[in-house]
């Protein structure tokens, strides 16, 4: 799904700029957990969070995550959008709740990679 | 090539400032995403225990020909029960913390599933020394 449509569809304001909008996410991920993302996120997702402090940009950077969707009308923090300016990752706020967020993208086909489970998360 | 960082332990923010520095490096390198991504991501949660439960610290990266290691040094306060610190869901963390997102109990877990080699040596009130090492 194109960022442009994530923007559309979830009604969102663009809080970075000077990223692509014409690129494309694979899958999305929904997490407070910054952990749980370092742990699961695989491929060229698009990462949905309510937390708003700089270290959702630094995982987002080291897990090569281009665009973040924070979610319940949440502002994210200067250092935040500072950070997120840095590294050219794509800061988009939604007033929808994590779950309706997510329920909208997958209703349009955007849906979550497949979770890979071992010895250490069982 | 051997690379050095300090750790700042007062500030949040910096936790995977040198991770972010040494994916950078790695990438310049040509070295393949997947190796990337099993260092980036083992360094950045001991970084992250570095600044959280230590106050900051020493890391040194080797880069080798057919492996990388970060060594994470510490003069914090040691790990108390390292087999359970070694549990998922186990955690020490304050609740500002865990509502950074992380002390989950899932870092030293997360480290253990991406460093190839792990290797923790702690002493109660004298510090810690992390090495992680990922063959390429």
């Amino acid at each position: 799904m194109k960022l442009n449509t994530v923007i559309e569809l979830l009604d969102t304001d663009v809080v970075t700029g000077k990223v692509n909008l014409d690129y494309e996410v694979y899958y999305a991920y929904g997490s407070d957990l910054l952990s749980d993302v370092l742990a699961f996120v695989k491929n060229n997702v698009l990462l949905l969070t309510g937390l708003v402090h700089p270290q959702v940009i630094r995982t987002a950077e080291l897990m090569d995550i281009k665009a973040v969707v924070i979610v319940r009308g949440k502002k994210p923090s200067q250092e935040m959008v500072t950070m997120a300016n840095q590294k050219g990752i794509l800061l988009l706020t939604t007033n929808h709740s994590l779950f309706t967020a997510c329920g909208i993208l997958y209703e349009k086909g955007l849906y979550g990679e497949e979770i890979v489970h071992d010895e250490i998360t069982l | 090539m051997k690379l050095h960082y300090k750790v700042d332990g007062g500030a949040f923010t910096s936790a995977g400032f040198a991770a972010g520095q040494v994916k950078r490096t790695l990438r310049q390198l040509g070295i393949s995403p997947e190796i990337i991504r099993k260092i980036s991501i083992a360094m950045y949660e001991a970084e992250m225990n570095m600044v959280l439960h230590a106050n900051g610290g020493n890391v040194d990266v080797e880069l080798a020909k057919d492996y990388i290691t970060v060594v994470l040094e510490d003069q914090g306060p040691g790990i108390e029960d390292i087999d359970r610190a070694m549990e998922v869901g186990y955690s020490t963390a304050s609740q500002k913390v865990r509502s950074m997102g992380f002390g989950a109990g899932m870092g030293l877990p997360n480290m253990k599933r991406y460093a190839d080699e792990l290797t923790i040596d702690t002493k109660l009130g004298v510090g810690t020394r992390v090495e992680l090492k990922v063959f390429i």
